[in-house]
């Protein structure tokens, strides 16, 4: 996947005139076809929308404009992306159907910068799961072991990235749903700092943990994409008034003298295979010029917990609105209650009905110190433990998941195993840092395994270069 | 039951009020806010709460809350959002953003034109719902085949304005309504019409035994279309409690529903443990601190407000602020022009007067120049017209577009032949000379006038005018009768 | 079952959440939340005194927008994607009891 498929090339060939963003489409699409029908890494594909959009790019081109540093590159959106006119459904069969009369605010830079969206992206129910096979439409399979899981939520465009259907891919993440599957599936996933990227258009699932974030085949394409859809949105109320962070330019800046910690934390209950990528990353930096230590962060811990309650109460709330009145599915009854509430026991799968029923038990009455107002506190404990660990470093080290992908159904009987697959991506999203997700090399089985980088807020800059760094000592 | 209850029963009453603030567009969208358009014209993703939408707030709402914080003497303070959760098909997320532990307002009072202080708790920022119509046989919610839902009103700004419980009779509750009213119209953040909706009151109802500390079990009642039947249904829903309470049984706390054809008070949901709104910080939105600079320039432009208008009012014309004439003109916005009519020379006992009574049609007053107010309240004290007749110049002066000459139209009705006090003086001797005519007259007889006004004539030599006898005797029966 | 979920309680949150779930379900759902509860024991452990909630991940306030009116959505494309409209309205079952 590398060379000339990569964003990067595909631009700069449509912006030279040298490929036309057609072809590049139709050489896309052609893979899309040839492998999707086993893979279902899209709900669906546009072709025709996609064939407009690549036409309107190569028309700019033909007219002597710029169409923008995307030019041509096509561009997986997950399915919780609201896109004007095109079905969006969070994988769910309360959505089924639903056209938003908007576009996300992502969705529209990247268009302006000349990317052709290609489709929407399979993922777990609401973006609720760590394996894409919470979907109302069935699961996405691994690219490299059809009978294994490519992580999730953000699995569809994971696999997207992995399988060649997209250089680019958009992910959300709210406890590690496009870190987790881009190391799962060989790819770079990044969830930025909360706040960089606008959550406008982005069907809320847990509001102060949610963000956007590519997913890409290189550090390179991954900071391309950042940079044109971060930045100020004053649509988004959370959304950090600032322009989006220059990436491209710092790329090989190297890590001489970064100082790297590692998690002493995120140690425990990770599968050998993957904590030996773990280390030769270490050494990698270190060669590199980094230094690297260890550093205890202990409220990552409570993480998990925190995460468990935090993320499904804001659920709970964010989606009360699929009540059958306005848009989506609607179960008749003889009356307004009784119809609500029936269309969402049909609506709804096992796992969003779950984290439902556990955030509003958290939030009711009597119940909130004891959960919802304790996870808040979690949640400065350990971001004052964060600081206080960027005051020794620059960066830190983690894996991405404890292990590499594994077969479907493995724990789909089990919630809380499942929910251990997101131990070291929570924290970032509980604090509000942006992590990112670097592939280094394989573990159990020849799968995949990812590095996580994790920095203070607004710290993308180093982490790309630390990222950049990984990926070269993989070349 | 007699009003004698009031002797061992004492009423208590708190209110909130629900304003829709005078912004432009909505609080958290810029759909506009207006009332009576289109069904379902005015809406946008965020206040059809779409799914992906997101929420920002309009900087004028916090002005308008800032505006009434400080007309209501609140602390105006950083404060946040919350979301309040409950399914409601008026309400498109199925959560009221609303603002719960940190209000923008809070901790003031509110004085009412007889000087009684009512504890205004809080005033919030939160947004309204959509509207629905019961279609069915009764139009009413109870047995309606369905509802069809309009949300252009979903997301238009509101301020709940919570007194203390200090109310403690139907008079207060609708002073202290009207006096909140006149401040939100007078400091522009809402135009409160409450047959319109844009102002809603509910209250909160209870009594206790007069000497006893504990509140009673209080009902809130809602569906108060005017301040009228805020009065009617305090006074019902209290002596509805009493009733109960003197039978042996006890309040159920429940939120009653006032029903203006049969002026009672009915069920319409008994609280229950299922009210667990599950409030927790809004995460779509930050929190608004104002700084000292933003909150003294609100406080710093601010109109007068009724309460300082009728000191202002009262001490310029020497009478009590608590005067009812006081209040009147104020709540009327009659006292500039009061205030204008004394400048320009009049008196300020006869300008109060014909103030007041404003004529027969409201605000006719306000149409006359201060300076031609001020001229014939002089020729009046200057003994030139009596009271009656300068009441009928009035008249005419407002006839003549509020700026014409008094003396020239009483020269025109004949009232400047001769002196008032002679025909007081004329008015005063045919009484006495001829009772019996008189006490016919006041009987309601009034061709015993007749009698009357020729020994006036005979008196004056035909001097005077004989409507204004007529006038000046109709004028004495009255007062005699009031 | 575990102390610390009752069925009565998955019931009520269950109504609060307004999902009609059967008998069956919601001993399910009482075993997986009464599983997942335990799990957060482990915070009771935590000394949090003293801290405050965090309730924004980045700290931003007064975020202001003017009084400026923008664009609507064009009714008849709200309306064709609600389950049932009339008259310009979205149209539901009869509502029982008022507005809480
Ligand atoms: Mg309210
Ligand atoms: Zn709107």
């Amino acid at each position: 996947m590398s060379g000339p498929d990569t964003a990067a090339a595909i631009a700069a060939d449509v912006r030279a005139g040298r490929r036309s963003a057609r072809e590049v489409l139709d050489e896309h699409l052609a893979r899309i076809t040839r492998r999707d029908p086993e893979l279902h890494a899209f709900n669906l594909v546009t072709v025709d929308e996609a064939r407009r959009q690549a036409a309107a790019v190569d028309a700019r081109v033909a007219a002597g404009e710029d169409p923008g540093p995307l030019a041509g590159v096509p561009l997986a959106l997950k399915d919780n992306l609201c896109t004007r006119g095109i079905p969006t459904t969070c994988s769910s069969a309360i959505l089924r159907g639903w056209r938003p009369p908007y576009d996300a605010t992502v969705v529209e830079r990247l268009r302006a910068a000349g990317a052709v969206t290609v489709g929407k992206t399979n993922l777990d129910e609401f973006a609720m799961g760590s394996s894409t096979e919470n979907s109302a439409f069935g699961p996405t399979r691994h690219p490299m072991d059809p009978d294994r899981v490519p992580g999730g939520s953000s699995g569809g465009s994971a696999v997207a990235v992995a399988a060649g259907f997209a250089p680019l891919a958009l992910g959300s993440d709210t406890g590690g749903s496009i870190r987790q599957p881009a190391a799962l599936c060989g790819v770079v996933g990044v969830k930025p700092t909360y706040g960089v990227v606008s959550r406008y258009g982005l069907v809320a699932f847990g509001s102060s943990l949610d963000q956007i974030g590519p997913f890409a085949s290189t550090v390179a394409d991954a900071a391309l994409a950042l940079e044109v859809m971060g930045g100020h949105d004053p649509k988004d109320s959370t959304s950090i008034p600032q322009a989006a962070p220059s990436l491209s330019a710092v790329l090989g800046q190297g890590v001489a003298g970064l100082r790297v910690g590692i998690i002493d934390e995120m140690r425990t209950g990770i599968d050998p295979d993957v904590w030996a990528r773990i280390e030769a990353a270490a050494e990698a930096l270190t060669h590199a010029g980094a230094t690297v230590g260890t550093v205890s962060v202990p409220a990552v811990t409570y993480g998990l917990t925190a995460y468990y309650i935090v993320a499904p109460a804001e659920a709970s709330s964010n989606l009360a609105r699929y009540d059958g009145v306005r848009y989506g599915l609607r179960v008749d009854a003889p009356d307004t209650a009784t119809m609500n509430a029936r269309t969402r026991a049909a609506g709804f799968g096992p796992e969003v009905t779950r984290r439902i029923m556990l955030g509003t038990y958290a939030l009711s009455a009597g119940y909130y110190d004891a959960y919802y107002g304790k996870a808040l506190k979690v949640r400065r404990l350990m971001a004052q433990e964060f600081d206080a660990a960027y005051g020794r470093f620059d960066v830190l080290l983690s894996p991405t998941s404890p292990t590499v992908a594994f077969p479907f159904g493995a724990k789909t009987e089990n919630p809380l195993a499942m929910y251990l697959s997101d131990v070291c991506t929570i924290p970032s999203n509980l604090v509000g840092h942006p992590a990112m997700s670097v592939p280094f090399g394989t573990g159990a089985h020849g799968l995949p395994v990812g590095v996580q980088l994790l920095g203070p807020a607004l710290s993308e800059p180093v982490l790309f270069r630390a990222a950049r760094v990984l990926e070269e000592a993989m070349a | 039951m007699t009003t004698d209850v009031w002797a061992t029963w004492e009423l208590v009453v708190g209110l909130e009020v629900h304003a829709e603030l005078a912004t432009r567009t909505k609080i958290f969208c810029s759909c506009p806010n207006r009332f009576g358009d289109e069904p379902n014209t005015n809406v946008c993703p965020t206040c059809l709460g779409l799914p992906g939408s997101l929420p920002v707030l309009n900087r004028q709402a916090v002005e308008l809350a800032i505006r009434l914080g400080k007309a209501l003497h609140c602390t105006v303070a950083g404060s946040i959002f919350h979301r309040k959760n409950y399914f409601y098909p008026d309400m498109p997320k199925d959560y009221q953003v609303s603002q719960y532990d940190q209000p923008i307002d809070s901790g003031g009072w509110l004085e009412l034109p007889s000087g009684f202080r009512v504890g205004v708790t809080r005033a919030h920022l939160e947004e309204d719902t959509g509207k629905s119509i019961h279609v069915g046989e009764s139009g009413r919610i109870h047995g309606a085949e369905e509802s069809l839902v309009d949300y252009n009103r979903a997301g238009v700004p509101l301020l709940e304005i919570v007194s203390e419980p200090d109310i403690r009779t139907p008079e207060q509750a609708r002073a202290y309504v009207n006096e909140l009213r006149a401040i939100l119209v007078a400091t522009g953040v809402s135009d409160a019409k409450m047959e319109e909706g844009s102002m809603r009151v509910d209250a909160n109802v209870s009594v206790r035994r007069r000497g006893t500390e504990r509140f009673g079990t209080r009902c809130e009642i809602k569906n108060l279309n005017s301040v009228r039947s805020l009065g009617r249904a305090i006074d019902y829903e209290a002596r509805r409690q009493i009733g109960l309470l003197e039978s042996g049984e006890s309040i159920r706390q429940e939120t009653r529903h006032w029903d203006e054809s049969d002026g009672r008070t009915h069920t319409l949901r008994v609280k229950e443990d299922a009210d667990d709104y599950r409030y927790f910080p809004e995460p779509d939105l930050v929190p608004v601190v104002p700084d000292e600079a933003w909150l003294d320039r609100v406080a710093g432009s601010l109109p007068l407000l009724p309460s300082q208008r009728r000191v202002r009012l009262a001490e310029a014309f020497g009478v009590e602020p608590t005067a009812e004439a006081v209040a009147l003109l104020v709540e009327r916005g009659q006292d500039d022009h009061a205030l204008a009519a004394l400048a320009a020379g009049g008196d300020g006992a006869r300008v109060l007067v014909h103030e007041e009574h404003n004529l027969v049609v409201e605000g006719a007053v306000q149409h006359v120049a201060p300076g031609r107010l001020a001229a014939l309240t002089r020729l009046e004290v200057g003994g030139k017209l009596t009271a009656t007749q300068a009441k009928v110049v009035l008249a005419d002066l407002v006839v003549a577009g509020g700026d014409a000459d008094p003396e020239a139209l009483a020269a025109a009705k004949g009232f400047e032949a001769m002196d008032t006090s002679a025909v007081t003086a004329a008015v005063d001797a045919a009484i006495a000379e001829d009772p019996d005519a008189w006490a016919k007259f006041l009987a309601g007889n009034d061709k015993a006038a007749g009698a009357l006004v020729g020994r006036i004539m005979k008196a004056t030599k035909g001097k005077a005018d004989g409507k204004a006898i007529n006038a000046e005797l109709a004028a004495r029966r009255d007062a005699a009768s009031a | 079952m575990s102390e610390r979920i009752t069925i009565e309680e998955v019931a009520h949150v269950a109504k609060l959440a307004r999902l009609e779930l059967p008998p069956d379900q919601l001993a399910h759902y009482a075993e997986q939340l009464a599983g997942v509860l335990e799990h957060f024991a482990d915070i009771d452990a935590l000394d949090l005194t003293g801290v405050e909630p965090m309730t924004q991940p980045f700290p931003l306030v007064n975020v202001l927008r003017d009084d400026v009116e923008g664009p609507t959505l064009d009714r008849d494309e709200v309306l064709a994607a609600a389950p049932a409209a009339l008259d310009g309205r979205f149209r539901v079952p009869p509502v029982l009891g008022g507005e809480p």
